[in-house]
């Protein structure tokens, strides 16, 4: 089982989970986020002084999956998530040593 | 700098100290009830056909028309009263809250409403006799402690045509937004016990004496009633923006600046909560400065739009520098400047013409923009809300400017003996009233600086001014209020 983390761009969380429901993802996470890689921010300015915004809200999924979805999956997040620009965002795979259901203590590849 | 002191089982005594305090108060105020006929109305109708029938029915006229007056001026001045208490809450409290971090919204939104409660009951209990009663040159007197005498008869020195129980009433509200401003100074770190002891006695010994000089009788900047150095101030530029903006400069150099300022970002919380407030406030100084005509005739048309003009055109103004010098026109900057259009024109308003009002918007947009921006990071002080920057600063300007602009035409307030009508400003030809304006000027910052630095003095002594930097840091709300603002629970 691989965990697949994605740190992508706010509005493309749509597009990104549309594309997993389409190959037959049924579950992940989403968190708001925020953070940089090369990305510079941007300055706002209250009553004269600068503020240098230099977190930018990001969109991060996070879904464990069986170790055949995992190709599909970073597949599917990359064509859905990428627009060519520095910002479009990282995805990160770790190993799982196990996944439990809470309903009815499933435990391995059938909890997924 | 300073100011962390630890108070600990001084907090029962503090206790005890409230409780007499208000048990005092309130059995003082139950014994001083009404005298007779203070609260009957005064207007009577003579009854026609009686005697003389042609002069009996023309005298019932004459006091029906005054009648019908009266009651016209009466109905703008309370409404007028609540335009300005709407400025401080919720103007004023969201005007503030929204420029303040998160932590801190309850806490400083707390600090204009506790002002309703505070400068009420003192006003009512003998402010408005230190201001409006009859004294000397600086100050009034105890003539009218627990409103003794304040019924609904006019007090012609005041208003011919309103009750001076209405006339107190719209003066009450004055009272309580002044010391409010200043607590923009303080924001984010003052704490809740001391800044009620310090407003309170503030709204005392500066206020009401500031008050009294411009505004009661034989005041001696007052303009209307034959002071020696009579100031035109047609709504309280002197008496509410400089002695407010001044005092806050104090305490913000007093106190000291916030943790972490200027190196962590501090910005404001919620601009559409200020922009809320902001609106409130241009709005309700309508009330501020064509209630300030006490009566609902052409004086107070003049002033409204006074008003009007000098907000717009002060929006513009700071909008105007703000584009050219930092490439965008922020909202924050828009409805600042409007602010501080707003106070420019106070002094002005029942004073000057519609295009008058516009000139002196502008330049008043313009500078304190200035004043915010360029002066405040020159030399650094932490003046959070910008209550010098705007209200002491826009003040000056508006109080100066008002001894240029004044125009017998638009209010005839210099007259000699005979009843031939004098120029009021500058433009007119009167060289001398801007000497006046000055006077009055100097006798505001001075009154509100050492007024100021001696009550941060004695407060900071009894229980100490500042929250300890652990209770900055986690914010007021908790650490004075045992509150969140926004406590936003995950669905269920």
């Amino acid at each position: 089982m691989t965990k697949v983390e994605a740190v992508i761009q706010t509005a493309k969380l749509d597009a990104v989970k549309d594309a997993l429901h389409e190959i037959g993802v049924e579950g992940m996470t989403v968190l708001e986020a925020r953070g940089h890689g090369r990305q510079k921010g941007h300055t706002e300015v209250y009553r004269g002084r600068e503020y240098t915004v230099d977190l930018i809200p990001k969109i991060k999924i996070e879904m464990v999956l069986s170790d055949e979805m995992v190709e599909r999956a970073v597949e599917a997040i990359k064509v859905a998530a990428r627009t060519g620009k520095i910002g479009d965002g990282k995805i990160f795979l770790t190993r799982v040593s196990d996944a439990i259901r809470i309903r009815n203590d499933d435990r391995g590849e059938s909890a997924l | 700098m300073k100011n962390t002191r630890i108070v600990g089982p001084a907090l029962r005594s503090h206790r005890l100290v409230l409780l007499v305090l208000c048990g005092v108060v309130l059995l003082l105020t139950v014994a001083a009830q009404p005298s007779k006929g203070s609260h009957q109305e005064t207007s009577q109708a003579v009854p026609a056909g009686r005697g003389d029938s042609e002069n009996a029915r023309v005298t019932a006229l004459e006091l029906g028309v005054a009648d019908a007056k009266a009651s016209a001026d009466n109905a703008w001045m309370l409404a007028s009263a609540a335009l300005v208490l709407l400025m401080t809450g919720p103007g004023l409290a969201l005007f503030y809250g929204g420029l303040v971090r998160k932590k801190n919204v309850l806490g400083t939104m707390m600090q204009s409403f506790a002002m309703m409660g505070i400068v009420t009951v003192i006003w009512a209990v003998f402010g408005y006799s230190l201001a409006f009663g009859s004294g000397n040159g600086f100050v009034g007197s105890f003539h009218n402690v627990f409103l003794r005498g304040v019924g609904l008869a006019p007090d012609a020195d005041y208003a011919a045509t309103i009750p001076v129980e209405t006339f107190m009433i719209y003066q009450l509200m004055f009272a309580i937004i002044t010391p409010a401003l200043i607590t923009g100074a303080f924001a984010e770190r003052m704490k809740f016990s001391a800044m009620v002891i310090f407003l309170g006695l503030w709204s005392i010994f500066v206020y009401d004496p500031m008050a009294h000089m411009v505004w009661g009788k034989g005041g001696l900047l007052n303009a209307s009633l034959g002071g020696a150095f009579p100031t035109l101030d047609f709504a309280g530029g002197t008496v509410v923006h400089i002695t407010s903006g001044v005092s806050a400069l104090v305490c913000a150099l007093y106190l000291g600046k916030r943790v972490g300022y200027p190196k962590i970002p501090m910005p404001p919380h919620s601009v559409v909560l200020s922009f809320i407030g902001a609106c409130l406030l241009w709005v309700g100084w309508f009330g501020f400065n064509a209630g300030s005509a006490l009566a609902a005739g052409g004086l107070a048309t003049s002033a409204f739009v006074a008003t009007h003009f000098g907000a717009a055109a002060a929006a513009i103004g700071w909008s105007v520098a703000e584009w050219l010098q930092k490439g965008k026109p922020s909202a924050l900057g828009a409805i600042s400047g409007c602010v501080a259009g707003l106070v420019a024109i106070t002094p002005a308003a029942g004073f000057v013409s519609p295009m008058s009002a516009l000139v002196i918007g502008f330049l008043a947009g313009a500078f304190c923009f200035w004043m915010v921006t360029a002066v405040k990071s020159r030399f650094s002080y932490d003046d959070s809300l910008d209550a010098f920057g705007v209200h002491g600063a826009g003040g000056t300007l508006g109080a100066f400017l008002t001894g240029i602009f004044a125009s017998s035409m638009i209010n005839p307030i210099f007259k000699t003996r005979s009843g031939k009508v004098l120029p009021s400003g500058l433009l007119e030809g009167n060289t001398h009233q801007l000497l006046n304006q000055c006077v009055g000027i100097a006798i505001a910052w001075a009154l509100a600086a050492v007024g100021t630095l001696v009550l941060l003095f004695v407060v900071d002594r009894l229980i100490g001014l500042r929250v300890s930097e652990e209770h900055e840091i986690q914010g007021l709300d908790v650490s004075q209020h045992g509150e969140e603002g926004y406590y936003w629970e995950p669905s269920a």
